[in-house]
């Protein structure tokens, strides 16, 4: 379970999170909304202290992460995290069997005869096949979020975010990620994280939907009641993604 | 009311301040994670290659035209004062193994594989890679800035009895060829008048000047912002850096050998 309160950050004089709480259960697929530059890829990289707060909490499995100074609490915290990157964030330098094996490396002990057969089942989880041997330069932007999406749950996390997941995507690609963000909700149970600024993708696929709005979740709940809301900033980002009431 | 020159020169002191105590921090992590890590013998051997062995043409060019030139001026000075080419092996292998091929190399390495670690590490930071790194269970410092720290530490000094080497070799080919000195008094002229010190005098000087390279170039890839034109003034930086910084280097490590009579 994922526990985040009085949540803050600021980058300057620009307040960025102010004073966001939220529980997110266990299985429970949790989706941040809102237009761009409001802060969604900063919450997320929040929960993994990728970015560190100015104040509050964030409890992991009972860990708090905010303020902790001990690298080594971290890195067992983000051992249970697969982070799914706006932009893929494939090594350059290594393979595509290289960048999905990696986390095999260094976040579990299966023996390195494995790999190959892991990776590939990973790859073909993704749709992806016969691209072992290529550098992310030669792969399509969709196939990079694919080989990412691979690489993040190859080590099989309990957690998984997603930073804007369809972002750059053809709608075929777009499917087929929303389907795979389903899958590893329903089959491996894992309790996943998705900020996007696409309301379909985000109504479509969440137990819950919020949205983050100047700083603040200015309204939080289940897809149905989120359609709901009588909050401004809500309804006028549904009317903006053409979903108002529909 | 603020003097708009002192708050100009305050906040570049303040920069200063800043850019050096994130120095030290990153130092300190490099040598905790250099004796808490297991050894990433793939990444430093490709490290290795691409700081050491991808600058050894240049640094033989270098090297092999610096000592040619200063064969020739040598040679030719000496001439106009002697009428004859005196100590031509002495003062090639003297200035090549206390200055010119330490420095020289140093400023190679800085130029070339300085370069490319701070544009490598730079690209990284600003496509989220080293975000990536921490999530897939690695730290930065451990994967990326070990290795090209122990990569520097090792190949800058074999380049630069390398580059020495070199540069002998072309002082005596201009002596030979050019001045008429026959390289057994060349080599002679070497073996009779320089001491194991001279060139350890310049040897020793590599380690600082690959550990000072190593940071500069690691901590301006690290501290990257602003995309493709963000890398492109980080590499700039870190390149003219070093470069400065070496030769300001030169200049207190030699007085401080010269003082312990190295």
């Amino acid at each position: 379970m994922i526990e985040i309160k009085k949540l803050n950050k600021a980058f300057g004089e620009k307040v960025i999170l102010k004073d966001i709480s939220v529980d997110i259960a266990e299985g429970e697929l949790f989706s941040v909304i809102g237009p761009s530059g409001m802060g969604k890829s900063t919450f997320i990289k929040c929960i993994i202290r990728l970015l560190k707060p100015d104040s509050g909490s964030i409890i992991v499995d009972g860990q708090d992460i905010a303020s902790t100074p001990s690298e080594f609490k971290l890195a067992r915290v983000r051992r249970s995290f697969g982070y799914l990157f706006q932009e893929g964030a494939l090594f350059d330098s290594l393979t595509v069997m290289e960048n999905v094996a990696f986390g095999l490396k260094y976040l579990t002990d299966v023996p390195k005869s494995e790999y190959p057969r892991i990776v590939k089942e990973k790859l073909a989880l993704v749709g992806l096949k016969d691209v072992e041997n290529l550098k992310p330069a030669e792969l399509s932007v969709g196939m990079k979020k694919r080989v990412s999406l691979a690489r993040s749950v190859a080590a099989e996390p309990k957690y998984m975010l997603y930073d804007e997941p369809t972002t750059g995507l053809d709608p075929v690609t777009t499917g087929m990620v929303k389907d795979l963000i389903l899958d590893m909700r329903e089959k491996l149970k894992i309790t996943s994280v998705v900020v996007t600024h696409d309301l379909k993708l985000a109504l479509e696929i969440s137990s819950r939907v919020a949205m983050l709005f100047n700083g603040e979740f200015v309204e939080v709940g289940e897809p149905a009641k989120f359609r709901q809301s009588e909050n401004k900033a809500v309804k006028e980002f549904m009317e903006i993604s053409d979903l108002s009431r529909k | 009311m603020k003097h708009p020159v002192a708050e100009y020169v305050g906040r570049k002191f303040l920069g200063l301040a800043e850019a050096l105590g994130s120095a030290a921090l990153m130092l300190k992590s490099v040598v905790f994670w250099f004796f808490r890590s297991r050894f990433e013998a793939r990444e430093t051997a490709k490290q290795a290659v691409t700081i050491g062995v991808d600058s050894l043409t240049v640094t033989a060019l270098t090297s092999f035209f610096t000592g040619m030139v200063l064969s020739l001026q040598t040679g030719q000075s000496s001439k106009n004062l002697f009428n004859e080419p005196l100590y031509i092996g002495t003062m090639v292998a003297f200035s090549m193994l206390k200055e010119l091929g330490p420095v020289l190399t140093s400023v190679v390495v800085a130029g070339r594989a300085g370069a490319v670690v701070t544009a490598e590490i730079g690209t990284m930071k600003v496509t989220e890679q080293i975000d990536a790194l921490y999530t897939l269970g690695t730290n930065p410092t451990r994967y990326l800035l070990v290795p090209r720290y122990i990569a520097f530490m090792i190949t800058l000094p074999l380049l630069t009895v390398f580059a020495d080497f070199l540069g002998i070799m072309g002082g005596c080919l201009v002596g030979v060829v050019k001045l008429g000195v026959p390289a057994t008094v060349f080599m002679n002229d070497i073996y009779t008048f320089l001491k194991i010190g001279d060139f350890m005098h310049g040897f020793l000087k590599t380690f600082v000047f690959a550990f000072m390279i190593a940071t500069v170039s690691c901590y301006k890839g690290l501290n990257t912002k602003g995309g493709a034109e963000g890398v492109g003034k980080a590499t700039t930086e870190a390149v003219v850096t070093s470069m400065v910084l070496v030769m300001v280097l030169d200049y207190f490590i030699s007085a401080m050998l010269v003082a312990v009579g190295i």
